[in-house]
């Protein structure tokens, strides 16, 4: 398993951990205290995801420049 | 002009101008009898000067047109001439007095068609594509789930709009604009300002730095798109630390920021579909992957249950272990008394069959026979024997005793024989027999015989033996006796040798 925390993790990594780890659950070749420890890294992972995926929200600003065409701000933007 | 004429100098018909006159005159006329024209031609040789301005000529088959661009107007120009490059030039003509030349203060600069900003498209193709900026080892991955993503447009229109909301229906992100003017002359700057302002930004500041940048334009004419393919766009975008997703125009519209993209899609929709996956595709694979992982570790444990009843039922009770144990335990202590008894009364009986011949008389009767016996063999002890043997022995003794005498006495009897006739031998072979036929024996100095008259001369007295005696001879008389004896045989020479015998 990586040292990376699962929270610490992108949702990639994230994915790409829990498909590994369903992976070797089912082949069901682990021990199984191992496979105990393997399932709540999974469903840690998973938790993980699915955060992310919660995490959908939509904020749309368009920057505002000053006269010298460097960023000074934010303003909501309405693009229909 | 008019006074020129009305004053004429006397003695002459035309007028007389000063250089500095007719100048002045020559470039009021062009300024004022042209004004502001356009020019179309091939851009010739093309001069920046330290001071800013910029020299170059626009030329046809024929002929050559001197053209000045001042370091303020570069700025306003949407094309910076350059040699080869087919184009319309914008401005006033006029005349510098100095050197009598004219030359044309051109304010703007346009491509002449199509075929040449094609042309100058595949030039600058070629030179960002010789120093590497193309290469695909230098196209970074698109981050799987971006958090931010900045998008370098115009504010209104459709493109944005598209952009959002495809991102909606795939995977609501925040999206941070850069409005860019993305036709005319300040696009190019200001696209490039984006792109590099966006790549300023810190990670989790004020105005968070997106990690996408998408840059997207809708369609257009070759000259409306010219922004993104201007060298200091694409040079932004290759310079890019963020993945950028170039989508500029239809997807036949292809610039130079397409090049040096890390993706490009074909319209700005399709780049929003290239920057996030779809929410609810993944959230159902989140599911299966929970159903799976649920599944799976719930069938370790059933399986590993499974196995483990399996093998309960195969183990043996205690009970049936102990079975068969126990009933040899049992008949075993069922046997023991009875084997206890029986070990006694079976040495009882042995002690009985052995005590019961344990008695007096038994004794008695062994002591009985063995006396028997002792006397039996002391009766056979007697002397005879040996006395047998010992008279036997004697008689063997006498007859040896006689052999032996009678073997001495035959023995010495044949010696004395052997020695009488040795003795008769030995008379007839002595010297002695000669001496009675008239020799005699000279012996010097003792018994020692000598034969030799040198001999008997060194010798002191000599013995002479005759057959019936021995005279002793001194020297004298020797030699006395061969002067009176010559008739005695010599060997020798001298009489006094041959006296010796």
């Amino acid at each position: 398993m990586t040292e990376t925390p699962v929270d610490q993790m992108s949702f990639e990594q994230a994915m790409r951990e829990l498909e590994g780890v369903v992976d070797q659950l089912e082949r069901g070749d682990v021990a199984l205290d191992a496979s105990i420890a393997l399932y709540e890294r999974g469903a840690e992972l998973k938790k993980r995801c699915e955060d992310e995926l919660k995490r959908a929200e939509e904020k749309v600003a368009a920057i505002t420049l000053d006269a010298n065409g460097t960023p000074k701000g934010t303003q909501p933007l309405d693009a229909g | 002009m008019s006074d020129l004429f009305d004053d004429p100098i006397p003695g002459q018909n035309a007028p007389e101008f000063t250089v500095s006159e007719i100048s002045g005159e020559v470039k009021r006329t062009l300024e004022g009898t042209f004004g502001r024209i356009r020019v179309r031609g091939e851009v010739g040789r093309v001069f920046k000067a330290r001071s800013g301005h910029l020299y170059y000529d626009i030329k046809d088959d024929r002929s050559v047109l001197a053209c000045t661009t001042w370091k303020g107007q570069i700025s306003g120009l949407s094309v910076v001439p350059e040699e080869g490059l087919e184009v319309v030039v914008t401005g006033r003509l006029t005349a510098f007095g100095a050197q009598s030349k004219y030359n044309m203060n051109v304010d703007e600069v346009a491509v002449a068609g199509q075929g040449a900003l094609m042309a100058l498209l595949e030039k600058r193709k070629k030179q960002l594509e010789a120093e590497g900026l193309f290469a695909p080892e230098r196209k970074k991955p698109l981050p799987y789930l971006p958090h931010i993503i900045g998008v370098v447009t115009s504010p209104s229109g459709a493109v944005i709009r598209d952009i959002l909301h495809r991102l909606r229906d795939r995977f609501p992100r925040k999206v941070l604009v850069w409005p860019v003017a993305v036709q005319g002359k300040t696009c190019a700057p200001e696209v490039a300002r984006a792109i590099e302002g966006f790549n300023r930004l810190t990670p989790g500041g004020a105005l968070p730095r997106p990690d996408l940048i998408i840059v997207a334009r809708g369609g257009g004419s070759i000259e409306d798109l010219w922004g993104f393919n201007e060298e200091i766009v694409a040079r932004a975008a290759a310079a890019s630390q963020i993945p950028l997703i170039s989508a500029v125009g239809h997807e036949t519209d292809t610039t130079l920021i397409d090049f040096v993209s890390d993706r490009r899609a074909p319209t700005p929709t399709a780049a929003a579909e290239l920057a996030v996956p779809v929410r609810l595709e993944l959230m159902a694979w989140a599911e299966n992957q929970g159903a799976r992982l649920t599944r799976a570790a719930g069938q370790a444990v059933q399986l590993r249950r499974q196995r483990l009843n399996d093998l309960a039922r195969a183990l043996p009770k205690p009970d049936t272990l102990l079975e068969t144990p126990r009933q040899r335990l049992d008949r075993i202590s069922d046997r023991l008394p009875g084997a206890l008894i029986s070990g006694v009364q079976r040495r009882r009986v042995h002690l009985s069959e052995t005590a019961a011949s344990l008695r007096p008389a038994t004794l008695r009767q062994l002591v009985e026979g063995r006396r028997n016996r002792l006397q039996n063999l002391s009766s056979r002890l007697s002397l005879r024997p040996i006395q047998r043997e010992m008279a036997a022995q004697k008689d063997a003794l006498a007859r040896l005793a006689q052999r032996l005498d009678a073997a001495q006495a035959a023995r010495i009897d044949r010696q004395r024989q052997s020695l009488a006739a040795s003795g008769r031998q030995l008379e007839i072979l002595s010297y002695k027999a000669t001496l009675g036929r008239g020799y005699a024996v000279v012996r010097a100095g003792g018994d020692v015989v000598t034969t030799r008259a040198a001999a008997a001369a060194a010798a002191g007295p000599l013995q002479v033996e005759f057959a019936d005696g021995t005279l002793d001879v001194t020297r004298e008389a020797a030699q006395t006796g061969a002067a009176t004896a010559p008739d005695k045989p010599s060997g020798g020479d001298r009489g006094d040798q041959g006296s010796l015998f």
